[in-house]
């Protein structure tokens, strides 16, 4: 199934790129979609920690994707 | 009547608009926080901070901020304004605002608001020097 992956402030300079779509396996988890986006994107292992928003939302490592799914990849915010 | 007010915007941050949204007849007080731009970090000179946001979902996590704030505290009011591009030293990145009935509560607001928004509105900047850029916070 297709996943739009968006990223966000220092992971769009290191992946160097702000959006792409990818296939997954059906019913993956964020936990395992994580692993998958490390190892098509070896240059995450730069950050120590992000969290993930599934369709806006903050979600949990166990949460399941569907297809057509927006994932955003959030890593520390620094706002204010 | 509309109690909260969130935005995110590339314009110039207008305090007054903050401060005449929370004025209710029914309060004793307002109180307001409002962010700066400072001109140094950790002793390094600092010439300009450029904010990014993950707009639809920050949106949505000041309102989400906003309605808890007007759950824990006794407040009338809150606004919650936050600036995206470049700024310059002195600009201001966010302005919170809060009426109340009693002053404590709006001092309790704008400070929960603003420790809040720094931790979940998925908002960055980085921070530009004479030798180069830096995301700030990337590496906890």
């Amino acid at each position: 199934m297709k996943i739009q992956v968006l990223f966000f402030g220092i992971t769009t300079d290191l992946v160097k790129t702000s959006q792409v779509e990818i296939l997954v396996d059906e019913k993956i988890s964020i936990g395992n979609f994580k692993i998958t986006l490390k190892e098509k994107y070896p240059e995450l292992k730069n950050i120590n920690s992000y969290a993930i928003a599934v369709n806006e939302t903050y979600a949990e490592e166990g949460l399941l994707l569907k297809d057509g799914d927006v994932v955003a990849i959030i890593p520390p915010v620094s706002g204010g | 009547m509309q109690r909260t007010s969130i935005k995110i915007t590339s314009e110039k941050l207008d305090l007054n608009e903050c401060y005449n949204f929370v004025t209710d007849d029914s309060c004793g007080g307002i109180s307001a926080f409002v962010g700066t731009v400072r001109n140094d970090t950790q002793g390094k000179e600092v010439l300009q901070l450029d904010f990014s946001t993950y707009k639809p979902m920050a949106i949505k996590e000041m309102q989400n901020i906003a309605n808890l704030v007007l759950e824990k505290f006794d407040i009338q009011k809150i606004a919650i304004h936050h600036a995206e591009g470049m700024l310059q030293i002195g600009d201001v990145p966010v302005i919170i605002t809060a009426s109340s009935k009693h002053r404590k509560a709006a001092f309790l607001a704008c400070q929960f608001a603003i420790d809040t928004l720094k931790e979940t509105v998925p908002i960055w900047k980085k921070e530009y020097f004479s030798d180069g850029e830096v995301w700030v916070n990337a590496h906890p």
